[in-house]
This record gives structure tokens, sequence and C-alpha cells, in this order.
């Protein structure tokens, strides 16, 4: 299985680049694409709010999976960088791994695109697809395991509203065993310098997951200590479909929900969307003054800017 | 190639002579904007180009009396080498992308782009685009302390401060006290 999904060979052209997996951004790539997605920011404010830069050139996003904030916020990337965009959408149903999926992206492959930006629910869907395209791949969420322009996004807002992130306590709260923005957030956030403390019941922090440099903690009262509380979403259809992860959405929300009387001032609470309102949540903190939710979204657009320009046009050889 | 390998850099201007060369620029410009002088922006092309631009504004309230606005404008995003990927090598380096700024409104004005080195005119190409993106000035003017000619496109400078016949092995590489150790303009032969 591992072995059918790892290093690309066939059709990979020399030079081309992707974006796979936080794990593999250094530190200095990070800086850069977040100073990109920076210089990024003014556009929005000119009255043009698009740039030449990617005149000619064929962004193609297939989402197998449903999204809201990803697939808008990298076709509107794609727009304000001059690009023209192919968008996909699949319900799912009739589309299955393995064949199918590689017979879509060759199909599409024959449009001759820069970029791909491709959701799947299997784990390593991204990395098979730069086997059978020649265009740069981007990884928009491989099941449970990757989800690197989220991160970016996240260590993009909690620099601009804490000015760092070197030494900044982050505090991942919720259903990290099945959670790609958690995976690829503590990769990055421990590469850039910050500590992570994974807060859940037992049941959903993975085992064993403190050997990558994390703390974890079982009490929710440990979040006092965060600079940031980032919850997760909890993944109410899993629930439903009766999986004994928790013993109820109650339950969870009376032992993990983050609440304003679990919070102290001065921190700030993030969530990648979609949220439960009243499960992981409370209303009264999502719509607070300490709710980063929308820098969230706004950031997503400038860093996905930042991504697809930096594909295409950044140093030969990095990311 | 039969360039001598370490052929120490000419120097074609000192700092006297590049602040001569800008007062005399200064005026130049105040002499063809007459009356309209209030209108004037002056938008420099980073890096050389910002440092060039705040010069040329410091002189412009001193022989002029007037407050002349600046703006700094990074024109990476609008460059024509871009995303040259496999043989071709690009003009220029992944460089830094600094942030411009344009605060203030360029509809109706006289916008100066100025810049150290006109060389191919691909970089004022770019920099013409970018002012459009930020509003419909007037007029559009271009002043650089050096041409040192080689152009492939149908652009030239209004102002000039020195004109620098150069071959295209060589660079020419304007310091500025600002940006560098000190003020020159130096001619460097052979390839690096």
């Amino acid at each position: 299985m591992t072995a059918v999904l790892t290093e690309p060979a066939a059709v990979r052209v020399a030079g081309t680049r992707h974006l796979l997996s936080s794990e593999d951004l250094d530190r200095p790539t990070v800086e850069r694409l977040l100073e990109l997605a920076a210089s990024f920011e003014a556009v929005a404010e000119r009255e043009v709010k698009k740039l030449p830069t990617l005149r000619g050139r064929t962004v193609l996003s297939v989402f197998f999976e449903a999204s809201t904030r990803t697939s808008s916020s990298f076709e509107l990337a794609a727009k304000r960088l001059s690009a023209d965009t192919i968008s996909l959408k699949s319900s799912g149903s009739s589309v299955e791994k393995g064949e199918t999926l590689k017979d879509t992206l060759l199909t599409l492959d024959a449009y001759g695109p820069d970029v791909v930006v491709i959701r799947h629910a299997q784990v390593g869907a991204a990395a098979l697809a730069t086997r059978y395209t020649r265009a740069a791949v981007v990884n928009a969420g491989d099941g449970a395991h990757q989800h690197p322009t989220q991160s970016l996004l996240d260590l993009y807002t909690m620099r601009a509203s804490l000015g760092r992130v070197e030494g900044v306590h982050v505090a991942i709260v919720g259903d990290v065993l099945h959670s790609r923005v958690a995976r690829s957030n503590i990769a990055l956030l421990l590469a850039c310098g910050a500590h992570v403390t994974l807060v859940g019941p037992p049941s959903l922090i993975p085992r064993g997951i403190e050997a990558t440099g994390v703390s974890v903690s079982y009490d929710i009262s440990d979040i006092a200590t965060a600079d940031v509380v980032y919850v997760l979403r909890m993944q109410r259809e899993r629930m439903l479909a009766g999986e004994a992860y928790v013993p109820s959405l109650r339950e969870y929300t009376l032992r993990y929900g983050v609440t304003s009387a679990r919070l102290r001032p001065g921190q700030v609470v993030m969530h990648p969307g979609p949220m439960n309102r009243g499960v992981e949540i409370t209303d009264e903190v999502a719509d607070s003054a300490a709710s980063l939710v929308t820098h969230q979204v706004r950031a997503g657009l400038v860093v996905r800017m930042a991504v697809l320009y930096d594909l295409l046009a950044g140093p030969e050889g990095a990311a | 190639m039969s360039t001598p390998a370490s052929a120490a850099p000419t120097v074609l201007l000192d700092a006297e002579q590049i602040g001569r060369t800008l007062r005399r620029m200064a005026h130049e410009i105040v002499e063809r904007e007459g009356e309209s002088i209030d209108r004037l922006a002056l938008v420099g092309i980073y890096t050389r180009g910002v440092t060039l631009a705040r010069r040329l504004a410091t002189l412009l309230a001193e022989i002029a009396g007037v407050e002349v606005p600046v703006g700094a404008l990074d024109i990476t995003f609008y460059r024509d080498d871009m995303g040259l990927r496999g043989g071709e090598t690009r003009a220029h380096p992944q460089p830094v992308v600094k942030a411009s700024s344009l605060d203030f409104p360029l509809d109706g004005a006289t916008v100066v782009i100025v810049d150290d080195v006109l060389y191919t005119g691909r970089t004022v190409r770019a920099a013409i685009e970018a002012v459009f993106d930020y509003g419909r000035p007037a007029r559009v003017r271009l002043a650089v302390l050096c041409d040192r000619g080689h152009r492939e496109l149908p652009i030239r400078a209004d102002v000039v401060g020195k004109n620098l016949p150069t071959s295209r092995a060589e660079r020419v590489r304007v310091h500025l006290g600002e940006d560098d150790a000190a003020d020159e303009v130096v001619l460097e032969t052979g390839a690096r």
C-alpha cells in the first residue's frame, strides 16, 4: 500500500515542485511563503485587485470531498493572480480510488494544467496524483493525513495576531485522531519553534504521539496556559455512525467543549471550520473578540496566492 | 572570456557627481512640469529607485517649495520573465518581494517613475502596468539616473542623469548611501 503511494517517478518532470505535506516544509520555506502572503495583502486594498503574474497559466482544482473554504479560496487566489481556473467537484458516489482517480487525472492532464489542487478521502491521493500529471500538485486534504495550506494559513494568522510563532504555546483541542488539520499543524508549528499541547479524550489522541515532541493532556483545564486555543471540528457524522470514540456528544461538550469560562483573557481561539457551535465551541466564544476564525479565512486567500506563486515562479528546487 | 578575471570596477560617477546629477534632474523636472508641479508624484522602483525618488523629493522641496508624495513599487509580480523553468534562466534571480506602497491618489496626477539604471526597458514596462492598477494618472514620465542603452522595448526616459554607453557584457551598478556603503556608480566588466 505505502509502496504504491510513495515517491512518484513515472511522468514526473524534472524541476516540478509539489506541496504534499507540511512535513516537507522547512523553516526558511515557511518564512518565504508567509512573507509572500503578506505582500499580497496590499493587493486587496487597491483599485485593481488582480496581479498579472500567472497570466496564461491554468490551475485545476479537483475536489473529491466536500469543501467551502479551501476550494473557494484556491479558486479566488488563482484568479487574483490572473490564472485560468477549472474547478471540478465530485459527489464521491461514482468516484472510487485506484483506476478511477488515475483515469480522471490522466484525462485532466490532457488539458495541460500548471497546477493541480486535489482533495480526496484517501491518504496519499495527492502523492499519487504526481504520477499522472506533469503539473505541480497541491494537496488540499488527503483523508486524515495532511492539509498543508491550512497549516500555513493558521501559522500566518498566529503570526499576524501574536507577532511571532517561536515560543508560542498552542493547545490543539478535540479529535486529533481523525484530523489532517491537526497533523499538518503539529509538524509546522514544531518546525517553527512553537510548543504544542494536544488536549482531548484519550480515545481521540493518537497513542505515542508524544514522540513527535508534543505534550498531551486529557484535562481541558490545561488549555489555560496556552496562548492559542486551536479547536478541532468534532466529526459528528462519525459519532452518528455509532463509533464509540466518546460516550456522547453532550458528554464531550461537557468535558472538552471550549467555553468562555475555560478561557482566560488574552488567549486567542482558532478553528479550521466548519464549526459545530454548541459542541466543540460555544457561540459566545466563536463570536468573541478572541476568535480569529474570520482572520483565518482571509489568511487562506493570501497564503494560497503565495503557494501558487511560489510553485510556478519560486526559486528552483525549493519546497 | 578575454577580459582579465579580476578587472577592478571603474567608477563612472562619484558621490559628488551623483549629487550634482540629481540636482540637475530635479531642476529639469521643475522646468518640464511648470505650473502643474503640484500634481506631481514620484514612484520609485525598489530598491535604488525608491531611494532616488526620496532624494529627488527632498530636492524638489528645496528648489520649488513643493511637497511631492513618494511611492514605492515592487514590480516582481509584473515581470515578464516569471515562471521560466527548465532550460531558460531568468534575467534576475528571484528577488525578495517588498511591499509596494502608493498611499496617495494617482487619478489625474503626473507620475514620475524613478529608477537607477535604464537598460532593456522591461522593468519600466512592468512598472507602468503596475502603476495603472493603482489608479489612472494623467501622465506617466520616466526619470533615471543612468541610461546604459540596449533597449528591447520602445521606452525612453524623459529625464536622464547620465548616458552611459555600455556593452551587454558589462554591468552598471548604482550604490547609494541609504542602501549601500557609499554613493557611487560603477562599471563592472566580465561575466559573473
